[in-house]
């Protein structure tokens, strides 16, 4: 039997699921996330309450980092605006528990919904302008937020803004204590989490992802490219407020400064770091942004030059970020190719 | 003999000029069910606007489109897409960062339940079988787990006319889908072709390949310098005189 024939049997007797990841990653893969599950679950058990903050605000964070992924990383619409989505989440259900003493849970729901219902009006200008133009409108009404959370001082507090913020109760069951008030932030990352896997791999995220690679094409496949693209700023949006409605209790204050461009600029390079259209991007972007520069610590004043190099270093080397590293480390140990393909890829 | 058949898509005086450019100069043909319809012409003659003014990208000056009886006129891609209306594009159009199941799903989702249903269904949205079908019938199996991206150009070409097939449109526009590619896949896009014609499903095909055109078309309507210049078989055409003039200028 010639070569040819050998391969055109072993082709035949393939059905098309033997393609694609082995089995090996996949153990890798669900090994990892269960360990890291387990880390996340006993670590406050061996480190202070100041770690346990840190950590709080990493998994606050990342479900602010999950929505700018879930819009630019996805959908392929860059925007500077996370950093105001979140602080409209802080101040609206702040406002609302402060000021008209609303239940802590329904102003979450309330200030979510007004997050997405500005972020899909914030959609529309994407429906007209791409890159760096949608950056440019998205860095207007992030600045124009925080003014006027800046100056509108009889409702937001302005420039000093809310302080005192109390940490809510479940069931009578207070959050106040740091350890708790971690789980909780744990539990509601990984409710983001399952939020947007669950989105990620339903029709609506190759719908995104569509949209990203050829809006075009998506458009005449029959795809509505315009509410996807609505519905990509909305939710994104959403999870952003869904983060500002945490770090409110978790800071106990909130301010104007919190919200401002430098913000939304550290989410987009989270979401660069972490690999966006990734899953994991958001993590480990929000690991990096939050928790790495307390390790650097001891460099004083040069730690921002370390964690700039490291980030150049990254970009240069990964330019599809860490998790995007992880991508080629599957493709080439862990990926099975059928034998036309790997046939293909040498000659 | 075509005139006995039904009457798929009537194109009727489609005008469309780009500044002082006239680009379509009152173009009309239909399109018969169960055809295959070669639109040929030289470079430049307006084909790929054609196309485009039909297909909704371009907003025709004046002029109409009906699809099965019903105008369309007017209507954006998407509409159209979902009216029955399959396409491919002059240059490669495939999701790179997908996989080429998944390149195939998002080609058949737009025509499954609605926008908000779409999220509470299984991912596949029950159309595995569909896809495997497809991926089968253009030889596609051994790639359906591979990212489109990491295609040859003419397997990104298989999987480009695959995509234009899976919401069984009524007729598909594909638009020189033999360009680039080598001869073993060009006879392997002249087969499918064919098959699928021969399984009852219509085309209409531009194409700069003079050979492949002649072989696969019932009729063919050639296009110069914006107008209709003859509709007939593939003897015709070849034979016409003013066809060669206008291929060879004189």
């Amino acid at each position: 039997m010639s070569q040819s024939e050998n391969l055109q049997q072993e082709i035949q007797g393939t059905s098309l699921s033997d393609y694609g990841d082995s089995a090996a990653w996949q153990y890798l893969k669900w090994g990892s996330l269960v360990a890291l599950i387990i880390f996340l679950i006993v670590i406050p058990h061996y480190v202070g309450a100041y770690y346990q903050f840190v950590l709080s605000l990493w998994a606050v964070t990342a479900i602010s980092a999950q929505g700018l992924n879930l819009m630019m990383g996805y959908a392929g619409k860059v925007s500077l605006a996370q950093g105001a989505f979140m602080g409209i989440g802080a101040y609206v259900s702040t406002l609302l528990v402060q000021n008209w003493g609303v239940n802590f849970w329904l102003a979450m729901i309330i200030a979510i919904i007004v997050s997405i219902i500005i972020g899909a009006a914030i959609g529309f200008p994407a429906l007209r302008v791409e890159g760096h133009y949608l950056a440019f409108v998205t860095l207007g009404f992030n600045e124009l937020v925080v003014l006027f959370l800046r100056n509108e001082d009889q409702w937001t507090g302005g420039p000093l803004g809310v302080l005192n913020i109390e940490r809510p109760s479940i069931f009578g069951y207070s959050l106040f204590e740091p350890t708790r008030f971690y789980y909780f932030t744990l539990v509601m990352l990984a409710i983001s989490s399952l939020l947007v896997w669950y989105m990620i791999r339903s029709p609506w995220g190759r719908a995104f992802k569509a949209l990203k690679d050829n809006p075009n094409r998506a458009e005449s496949l029959g795809l509505d490219t315009t509410s996807y693209t609505l519905m990509a700023f909305a939710i994104g949006s959403g999870l952003a407020g869904f983060s500002g409605t945490l770090i409110a209790p978790l800071v106990e204050f909130v301010e104007p400064n919190q919200f401002q461009l430098l913000k939304s600029l550290e989410y987009l390079l989270m979401v660069m770091v972490g690999g966006r259209g990734f899953l994991a991007g958001p993590l480990i972007g929000a690991f990096f942004a939050e928790v790495l520069p307390e390790w650097l610590r001891f460099a004083d004043e040069y730690y921002l030059i370390f964690f700039a190099i490291f980030v150049m270093l990254l970009i240069r080397f990964f330019p599809e970020g860490v998790a995007g590293f992880g991508k080629q480390i599957r493709r080439t140990f862990f990926r099975q190719t059928s034998p036309q393909v790997q046939g293909e890829q040498n000659a | 003999m075509s005139q006995a058949r039904k009457k798929v898509l009537e194109v009727r005086d489609i005008h469309k000029s780009f500044g002082f450019v006239k680009a379509n100069r009152g173009i009309s043909f239909d399109v018969y069910e169960g055809e295959i319809l070669g639109v040929i012409g030289p470079n430049g003659c307006g084909k790929t606007t054609l196309f485009n003014c039909i297909l909704g990208q371009l907003k025709a000056d004046s002029g109409t489109v009906s699809l099965n009886g019903q105008d369309v006129t007017g209507q954006k891609p998407a509409q159209l897409a979902k009216a029955g209306l399959g396409r491919t594009f002059q240059l490669l159009q495939v999701f790179d960062s997908m996989t080429v199941e998944e390149n195939l799903l998002t080609a058949a989702q737009a025509h499954v339940g609605s926008i908000f249903s779409r999220l509470f269904m299984q991912p596949d949205l029950g159309k595995m079988d569909d896809v495997n079908r497809v991926i089968e019938a253009f030889r596609l199996g051994h790639l359906a787990k591979e990212d489109a991206g990491s295609l040859s150009y003419g397997q990104q070409k298989l999987l480009d006319i695959a995509m234009g097939l899976m919401s069984n449109p009524q007729i598909v526009f594909l638009d020189e889908p033999a360009g680039g590619v080598n001869l073993s896949m060009l006879a392997d896009v002249k087969s499918r072709l064919l098959e699928l014609n021969e399984a009852g499903m219509t085309f209409a095909v531009i194409e700069h390949n003079m050979e492949f055109i002649f072989e696969v078309a019932d009729r063919i309507v050639v296009i110069a310098e914006g107008e209709v210049l003859m509709v007939g078989t593939a003897d015709e055409v070849r034979n016409d005189p003013k066809v060669i003039e206008a291929y060879l200028g004189h």
